[in-house]
């Protein structure tokens, strides 16, 4: 078996095999969605089985208000405080609301109860009795003959699409978003991984390991080994997040009904009740018009290109540090400085992803991992992508060569204070 | 034919030369001391023995033909100085893992490490971390790495350090072992009484050059100063002589210098005739620890740093 497979082996399973790594990767994401299910669950969620008596002596409401079993009106005609305080007592309603003779649109009810009512319940009373009253005024518009349901039918709904003239669709709130949102993953994975491999390097470094390693093979082995058995921990990582996501983005509307309900309303509020498209669909129809593959694809190529071009230059610096931390962040200073800068040029580039800038910052090899992850929602020539990729690997392929033979020299340095300008004479000799 | 056959080997850090112009070579089978004050250039030579470090020039002829790290790295087993291992490994994975690089397949290194473990009595030590054991456990398991592939040539840099007696003894009988096995071995130490006990052959480094080469022996032969001594009765009297002269006296002991073309037996048969006493007559050689420091002394090395690290 060659010797750089089975390096890479121990460095993927020494890792993974890990408690820390299962706490991080499997209980970490299931942590922060309990937590934030947890929230929704008890912002949304009052009581179960609230029945609401509405004192409705007009009958404005009655029979245009929808029961369901967690929210069940009823209607009295005539009913005085004192006896609906005892039904409350007595449990037959959770509370009360009496109606007035007229009410105007800006008034407010009141709703009488003992306990305290979810945010969530509130909402859906207020929005099913706003409805009963707008189709109440509604109708009393209508010429006679005219149903509602006639009126609603002749609703529209028009998205506005932005069409460039290299025919490409996009929308420019989600393509922002999900550009940022890759970029800035792209920024933190270079520096956890980049990071790990460091310290993996200086592990073997004040462990005194690495020379009974390079007794058996060779430096460039070894530090190609550790950088991809890191890498295909993070490719791990992403992945099982990535599921995590999804399943758990599944899961949460069938444990909470209720935010699905919500979102459904306010859909079809925002859609005017006449078209059917919700706030899932939207984001649907708009991964659509920028091609997920695609993104996925590039997202994973700039992921290892930057991560390859940037973990062979945390690996020349953690060959070079001895055990003092403070060293290793003086010289992490140039390295972090290009992704920091890549990150300022990403924010512009999705303000103005065919400027000057951008375009630069997404060719040049050391910044184009997070600004192109940037541009990509937006479509980006196929020539610019091609460069930019064929220019990440001849990047990679560059500090590659280059760390291997700072770490060939480094690993077995001891006991001196480097500077980059050490670093650089070793990577001449 | 020699195992190893180093020819005019250089190494140089910029204007300090840290291996200059080095020859010896090693015969299938011995035991090689490799000798030298701190920073004389031993590890540096070890290093371009083992496919650490190109020699800027002369050549490495490993077996018969001209060394190839790649290759001939695998038939050697090397422990460093600065002894190292992963420390939040298991101890039985560790063993497997560094065989497997050294060429190894899973099952034989598997195999390898179960038997070697069971000689050494380290097989509850399995799944236990390196950084659970103590320094001479972690030498014990650092001794086992590097001769579980069954290297030809096996190099140890101060093999002994931080061992307890009975220990020691243990990993010096497996050197023995080893060699009689046809392993050759490098040693290389500070310790003299150990190289004198172990070693068929010898050489000694200063300041990057080979300052001797031999058996031990014939170093001792080479650098002997023809005295002699002598066990008699207290108060017995040496007579003056022309062959001989008195270096010191302690009780009944006596140290004479034999004066140079003069032999041991014209010296006893004049103190015979002299009735002088005699219980024994014993060369007095030097100890490799003596012609080491006079050596060195003589090339003005680091001298002082050894001898702190010699006493």
């Amino acid at each position: 078996m060659n010797k750089t497979f089975i390096i890479i082996q121990r460095e993927f399973l020494s890792r993974v095999k890990k408690k820390t790594f299962l706490l991080s990767t499997i209980l970490l994401p299931i942590l922060i969605f309990g937590l934030y299910g947890l929230i929704i669950y008890f912002s949304v969620k009052g009581e179960d089985n609230i029945r609401v008596a509405i004192v409705d002596s007009k009958g404005q409401l009655e029979g245009k208000l929808q029961s369901d079993p967690s929210l069940e009106f009823s209607f009295l005609k005539q009913a005085d405080k004192a006896s609906l305080e005892q039904d409350l007592k007595d449990k037959k309603y959770s509370g009360y609301i009496i109606m007035p003779d007229s009410l105007g649109k800006r008034d407010s009810l009141q709703y009488h109860s003992r306990s305290n009512v979810g945010l969530m319940t509130q909402g859906k009373i207020e929005r099913s009795i706003n409805k009963a009253l707008e189709k109440n005024s509604l109708q009393q518009m209508l010429a006679p003959g005219v149903t509602l349901s006639q009126v609603d039918s002749n609703k529209t709904s028009i998205d506005l699409k932005i069409e460039k003239s290299d025919g490409k669709a996009g929308n420019a709130g989600f393509a922002t978003a999900l550009g940022f949102i890759c970029g800035f993953l792209i920024y933190i994975v270079l520096f956890i991984y980049g990071s790990m491999v460091m310290r993996g390097v200086m592990e073997e470094k004040t462990n005194r390991i690495a020379e009974v390693m390079v007794s058996s093979v060779k430096p460039y082995q070894l530090m190609i080994g550790k950088i991809v058995g890191i890498g295909a921990v993070g490719l791990v990582q992403f992945l099982i997040w990535g599921v995590l996501m999804m399943s758990l983005q599944l899961l949460l509307p069938v444990i909470f009904p209720e935010m699905l309900d919500q979102a459904g309303t306010a859909g079809a509020m925002a859609a005017a009740g006449g078209g059917k498209a919700s706030m899932v669909s939207t984001i649907l129809n708009n991964m659509q018009s920028v091609n997920m593959a695609m993104i996925i694809f590039l997202f994973i190529v700039y992921f290892l290109g930057g991560y390859l071009l940037y973990s062979s230059l945390f690996a020349a610096v953690g060959s070079a540090v001895n055990e003092d931390p403070q060293d290793a962040q003086q010289l992490m200073l140039p390295i972090t400085m290009p992704i920091i800068f890549a990150f300022v040029i990403m924010t512009q580039a999705i303000n103005n992803p065919d400027g000057g800038l951008a375009i630069f910052g997404s060719l040049f090899p050391l910044t184009s991992p997070i600004v192109m992850m940037a541009r990509i929602p937006y479509g980006v020539p196929a020539w610019q992508l091609i460069l930019s990729i064929a220019l990440l690997i001849g990047g990679f392929l560059g500090t590659t060569w280059l760390a291997a033979k700072i770490y060939r020299t480094g690993i077995l340095m001891y006991g001196k204070k480097v500077t980059w300008k050490e670093l650089l004479k070793w990577a001449r000799a | 034919m020699p195992l190893l056959d180093v020819r005019n080997l250089k190494k140089h850090y910029g204007a300090h030369r840290a291996v200059d112009d080095i020859s010896f070579s090693i015969e299938p089978g011995t035991i090689f001391g490799l000798l030298g004050p701190n920073g004389a250039g031993k590890t540096t030579l070890l290093r371009m023995i083992t496919g650490i470090f190109y020699p800027d020039a002369g050549q490495i002829i490993f077996d018969g033909r001209p060394f190839k790290a790649e290759e001939d790295i695998l038939r050697i087993g090397y422990m460093p100085e600065e002894r190292g291992l992963y420390k939040k490994m298991k101890i039985g994975e560790q063993a497997v893992y560094l065989a497997q690089l050294k060429g190894l397949s899973k099952a034989d290194a598997l195999e390898k490490v179960k038997i070697w473990f069971e000689k050494f009595e380290m097989q509850s030590w399995w799944n236990k971390k390196v950084e659970d054991l103590s320094k001479g456990m972690g030498q014990k398991l650092q001794f086992v790495t590097t001769v579980l592939h069954e290297p030809k040539l096996i190099i140890l840099d101060e093999p002994f350090s931080g061992l307890d007696p009975v220990n020691a003894n243990l990993i010096k009988e497996e050197i023995y072992q080893l060699a009689k096995r046809g392993c050759t071995v490098i040693f290389s130490t500070h310790r003299m009484e150990q190289v004198e006990e172990i070693c068929d052959q010898i050489i000694l480094v200063n300041k990057g050059k080979k300052i001797l080469d031999g058996t031990v022996s014939g170093v001792k032969q080479e650098f002997k100063k023809h005295q002699f001594r002598i066990q008699s009765e207290p108060g017995a009297v040496l007579p003056h002589s022309a062959h001989f002269s008195s270096v010191s006296a302690d009780g009944a002991e006596y140290v004479i210098q034999i004066t140079d073309g003069s032999s041991t037996n014209t010296v006893l048969e004049e103190l015979i005739r002299q009735q002088v006493p005699i219980y024994g007559f014993t060369e007095i050689l030097p100890s490799l620890n003596d012609i080491f420091i006079r050596l060195v002394e003589g090339t003005q090395a680091t001298t002082r740093a050894f001898q702190q690290a010699t006493t």
